[in-house]
């Protein structure tokens, strides 16, 4: 029962950041229909900005996060801008073709950049963990879980609240009347690639300091992210949020009572299995057709 | 006239290691051709039925394993006792086939009940499951450890062991599997795979029926690319989790894009240059993270300025 309960705390200090990856991707996929296989490298990229503004350049904890944060934001604007901003118009395969380059470009280039050694990040956070009667967890996981609360919480107030979030409503439920409604759609694809990539940073920011960050990083944290869209349904917030928590979940499970080795392949068959029985996530009642 | 080129190309490229006297260039062009047989299995997939399958390699691996381990022979106790003695290698490069080719049936079944970005990311789950399966599964796999000592194949008293023989071998399949395409794609099922590609609810309105053809297709295309990847394993003889990297799906992916999705010649066209890309840049002392750099920008300017293709660019060209 202690060990039930401890696989679920830690499933629940996990969940947050799967949940800032899956609310990134989905938003993309939502409203520009780009499956967008460059969301592990911005959280790789995340990551490495953390490294580079702690250990390189001695700034604050604290400080880097925010700003790792904001590059990638800036990453993803600059890569909306250079490679999709022309291919609205394609079909899905061929920006799908198109961002399997980039990711490819990418990944050896932070492989080029910061070698393949793997770089750990230190935290200010007490090394001694924070007990809770039979359980027990890291501080720095608490830290992880608050902040990617509360940035799942500014993703939705972003989208709900603000003019720039209803104009993306708009977008996703119909492009061209939203287009004739006087919303710019490649603007409002830029800001939403670069909030979607900002996500991905964010939880490569969080998670780059708990575990270290090395230049293939992103590839399961890439699908990672797939796995959490495709529980709560293609396009759908709240389904990511709350498929991210189930993934980490089934992974610690599978993890803690199958065998560890097989903890990344949770996701994997938790993608089949779901597409087998349930083809439009658990949470989403549109019907998935292209 | 264009028989007769074909033909002449054909001539050139058997010719090839009586003239040439480098023995790691040989081997270059030994791989180069196992991965255009690969491409050219993809290509039926992705180009004529228009299914992008990133999980490729897949079938790729499971015939090498296949093929490597029928050919050492391996026991079990988990999940069942079995012990199954070592067969001859063209008989475990059969088995190697239908592996690949009964897994293509089977996630053929599951995966194309999807379409589009969710038929990618299913096939995509599923060789990382595989992958895993063979890291993981040290029992039968050796995992990270490797099929070691695997034997080269022999038949008829002759032993596929030097690397001219296995030179010719691999061309005689790619020839074999370029005819198979072609002569499967005239054929009334290869028509349904293009209708379907073209226009699925109007293929399906005058009859098709989908599924029983998309799976067809991926059965003919997992069973090639199966046999391209036992003929890597008796070939390198060395099989290890790495063949599922997503990497080498990748390379599939711009051979077949680059070439010319949906065209014979292709995967052949863009099999030569990927294959021998990477010698020239390493010629050039370019480091290796360098080269996959300019692979992932080349794929992006090739969907920019030749979406179709190098070979039905060509073709607009000379008509």
């Amino acid at each position: 029962m202690d060990q039930l309960l401890q696989h679920g705390l830690n499933a629940l200090m996990l969940g947050g950041t799967y949940a800032l990856l899956g609310i990134g991707l989905t938003l993309i996929f939502g409203i520009m229909k780009v499956v967008n296989f460059t969301h592990g490298e911005l959280y790789a990229f995340g990551a490495y900005m953390m490294y580079a503004l702690v250990m390189l350049l001695g700034v604050s904890f604290f400080v880097a996060l925010p700003l790792a944060i904001a590059l990638g934001v800036a990453l993803g604007a600059l890569l909306e801008l250079v490679l999709l901003r022309r291919l609205r118009a394609a079909d899905i395969d061929t920006t799908m073709l198109v961002m399997i380059g980039a990711w490819i470009a990418l990944q050896n280039a932070e492989q080029l950049a910061w070698t393949g050694v793997a770089k750990s990040i230190s935290t200010p956070f007490p090394a001694a963990p924070l007990v809770i009667g039979p359980v027990s967890v890291a501080w720095n996981r608490v830290f992880v879980l608050v902040i990617a609360l509360i940035l799942i919480f500014v993703a939705y107030l972003v989208i709900n609240r603000t003019k720039l979030g209803r104009a993306m409503r708009a977008t996703f439920q119909d492009r061209d009347t939203a287009a004739l409604m006087g919303v710019r759609i490649g603007n409002i694809h830029t800001a939403t690639f670069a909030l979607g990539s900002g996500l991905a940073a964010a939880a490569g920011a969080l998670l780059g300091p708990v575990f270290v960050a090395y230049p293939s990083m992103g590839d399961l944290a890439a699908a990672k992210a797939f796995a959490v869209v495709i529980l709560g349904g293609l396009g759908s917030i709240p389904g990511a949020t709350l498929g991210g928590f189930i993934l980490a979940l089934v992974e610690e499970l599978g993890a803690g009572y199958v065998s560890s080795g097989y903890r990344d392949a949770m996701g994997f068959l938790l993608i089949i299995v779901i597409l087998l029985f349930r083809p439009t996530g658990l949470f989403a009642r549109k019907e998935r057709v292209g | 006239m264009k028989a007769a080129a074909t033909a002449a190309f054909v001539v050139v490229l058997a010719s090839v290691p009586l003239w040439l006297d480098n023995a790691y260039f040989l081997h270059v062009l030994i791989v180069t051709g196992i991965f255009i047989i690969a491409a050219m299995s993809l290509n039926l997939l992705l180009g004529y039925a228009g299914q992008l399958s990133l999980g490729h390699v897949a079938f790729f691996g499971i015939g090498a394993y296949a093929s490597a381990l029928v050919s050492l022979g391996f026991k079990l106790t988990f999940p069942f006792e079995i012990e199954v003695q070592a067969k001859p290698v063209w008989l475990a490069m059969l088995m190697g086939m239908l592996a690949a080719g009964a897994s293509g049936w089977f996630i053929g079944r599951i995966a194309f009940k999807v379409r589009g970005a969710y038929f990618v990311i299913v096939s995509i789950s599923f060789v990382e499951v595989v992958r895993l399966v063979a890291v993981n599964w040290v029992e039968l796999t050796q995992g990270p450890m490797a099929l070691n000592n695997i034997p080269p194949l022999e038949v008829w008293g002759i032993t596929f062991l030097r690397k001219p023989a296995n030179y010719w071998l691999v061309l005689g399949v790619a020839i074999a599997s370029y005819v198979l395409i072609r002569r499967l794609v005239c054929s009334r099922a290869g028509r349904a795979m293009v209708a379907l590609a073209e226009n699925e609810p109007l293929a399906t309105s005058v009859g098709i029926d989908v599924t029983r053809y998309l799976v067809l297709a991926a059965v003919v295309s997992a069973t090639m690319a199966g046999a391209a990847g036992a003929l890597y394993a008796h070939y390198v003889r060395i099989v290890d989790p790495d063949v599922f990297l997503f990497i080498y799906t990748v390379t599939m992916v711009i051979m077949v894009i680059t070439g010319g999705k949906g065209t014979l010649a292709g995967p052949v066209v863009g099999g030569l240059i990927f294959g021998l890309l990477p010698e020239g840049l390493r010629a050039a002392a370019i480091a290796p993270e360098a080269q996959w750099i300019v692979y992932g920008l080349l794929m992006v300017l090739v969907v920019y300025f030749l979406p179709r293709g190098i070979v039905p660019a060509f073709t607009k060209i000379r008509g």
